[in-house]
C-alpha cells in the first residue's frame, strides 16, 4: 500500500461559456467521462464544485468566468495515464481545440501528496504555477518526467 | 553507424521468405502464437518453424514466453508450451540515411503549442480520402500497416504506426490518426456502411472500426 497518491490538475479557458452551443458537445459528455474517472482502476478522488457533479463551477481566477480547473489524485502515474491516454478520455482529448484555448505555457500538472490528502485550488494552482516556472521537478512534473513518490527519510 | 549496423542485423533476418511469413503471422496476430500455429499459417513443418522462430528470436524481433495452454496447474499439468509474439522495440534502416524523428517532433511541437489540432484533423482527413484506396477497408488499413483483427464484432488495430509520435503528443497524433482513417473510409466506395472511432486499448492503435453487419471476414 503506497504512502504518497498522485496529484493533478489541469486548467484551460473554454472559447464560449459553458451554456453555449460551441460546449454543448463538452458538458454533454462531462457525466459520462467522469463516471468513467470514477470507475477507472486507481482513481483515489476528484476535486467538485458546491454542486457536487463535477468541478466546472470553480473559478481559480475569480476574475475570468472562462477558466476552468480540474483536480484529481490516483494510485500511480500509470492508472493516471491509462485513464487520460488509453480510455474513452482520448475521445474527449482529441477534440480539446473545439472547447479549449490553446494554453502556450504548462497547463497540467502533477505532484506526490500523502494517501488521504484531497488538494485545494490554490495547491493545485501552485502547482502549476512551479510547473512553469521552473520546469519538471519532483514537486511538480509532467507525463514526460514522471518522478517517482518520495522515499520516507529514516 | 553501429545502431545502423543493429537494425540491419536484425532487419536481415527477415530476408529469408520464410523467416519472413513467420514474422508478420506473429507479429500480426494479436496474442501470443504457438510453433505450430505459425507453422500451419504459413504452410511449414514444425520443425522448420520451430527453428526459423528461434532465429527471430535471436535477431531480436520476437520474443519468447512461456505458459500452460490448458489452464492446469501443479503436478500432471504438463508443459508448458512455448508461446512467440513481436519483440518490443523499433527498428529502422534507410539508405541514403534519412532522419525524420526529429523533424516531425519538432513539427509536432510547435503544431501542439500553436493548438493547430483543427488544421492537422482536416489535412489528415482530406489526405485520408484523397488515398483513393480500393478493395475492402481492412485491407486497406493493413497495407498501411495497422495490423487489422477482429475483436467482438469490431475491427481494431494492433499496431500503431505512428507509436513514437503518439506517446509524445497523444491528443494530437491520434485526433490526426482517427481524421485520416475517418477520410480514408469516406474516399472508399467498398467501405460503404464503415466508420471508425476513439476506442483504446492498453496496447495497439486507439482507433476501432466497424462495418456492416454482412463481412464477417478479415
Amino acid at each position: 500500500m503506497n504512502d504518497f497518491h498522485l496529484a493533478q490538475v489541469n486548467v484551460g479557458r473554454i472559447l464560449a461559456p459553458l451554456d453555449s452551443p460551441q460546449l454543448a458537445d463538452f458538458v454533454a459528455q462531462l457525466p459520462e467521462i467522469n463516471a468513467l474517472a470514477d470507475g477507472a482502476p486507481g482513481f483515489v478522488w476528484r476535486m467538485v464544485d458546491d454542486e457536487g457533479a463535477d468541478a466546472t463551477g470553480l473559478r481559480p481566477e475569480s476574475e475570468d468566468d472562462l477558466f476552468l480547473i480540474n483536480c484529481s489524485v490516483w494510485e500511480s502515474v500509470d492508472a493516471l495515464r491509462a485513464y487520460v491516454y488509453r480510455s474513452d478520455h482520448l475521445r474527449v482529448l482529441a477534440r480539446r481545440r473545439e472547447w479549449f484555448e490553446r494554453l502556450a505555457d504548462h497547463h497540467m500538472a502533477l505532484w506526490w501528496v500523502p494517501a488521504g490528502h484531497r488538494p485545494g485550488v490554490g495547491e493545485a494552482m501552485d502547482r502549476v504555477a512551479l510547473l512553469r516556472a521552473k520546469g519538471d521537478t519532483p514537486d511538480a512534473f509532467t507525463f514526460r518526467s514522471p518522478h517517482p513518490p518520495p522515499v520516507d527519510a529514516l | 553507424m553501429s545502431s545502423d549496423d543493429d537494425a540491419l542485423a536484425a532487419l536481415a533476418a527477415l530476408g529469408d521468405p520464410v523467416r519472413r511469413s513467420l514474422y508478420r503471422h506473429v507479429a500480426g496476430s494479436p496474442g501470443d502464437v504457438t510453433r505450430d500455429a505459425a507453422a500451419d499459417a504459413v504452410g511449414v513443418s514444425r520443425a522448420v518453424a520451430a527453428a526459423q522462430l528461434d532465429k527471430l528470436v535471436d535477431a531480436g524481433l520476437l520474443e519468447v514466453s512461456f505458459r500452460r495452454l490448458s489452464g492446469r496447474t501443479g503436478p500432471g499439468a504438463g508443459r508448458p508450451s512455448k508461446l512467440y509474439r513481436r519483440a518490443a522495440g523499433e527498428h529502422a534502416v534507410s539508405v541514403p540515411p534519412r532522419s525524420y524523428d526529429t523533424v516531425s517532433r519538432l513539427l509536432a511541437e510547435v503544431v501542439e503549442r500553436a493548438g493547430l489540432d483543427a488544421e492537422l484533423q482536416a489535412a489528415a482527413r482530406a489526405d485520408g480520402e484523397a488515398a483513393d484506396a480500393a478493395g475492402d477497408p481492412v485491407e486497406a488499413l493493413r497495407e498501411r500497416g495497422y495490423e487489422p483483427f477482429r475483436d467482438c464484432g469490431k475491427v481494431r488495430l494492433s499496431n500503431c504506426p505512428f507509436h513514437a509520435l503518439a506517446e509524445r503528443f497523444p491528443a494530437l497524433v491520434c485526433g490526426m490518426n482517427l481524421a485520416s482513417i475517418q477520410g480514408l473510409l469516406a474516399g472508399m466506395p467498398g467501405a460503404e456502411g464503415w466508420s471508425a472511432e476513439m476506442d483504446p486499448l492498453p496496447e495497439g492503435c486507439c482507433v476501432a472500426l466497424e462495418g456492416p453487419e454482412e463481412s464477417t471476414e478479415v
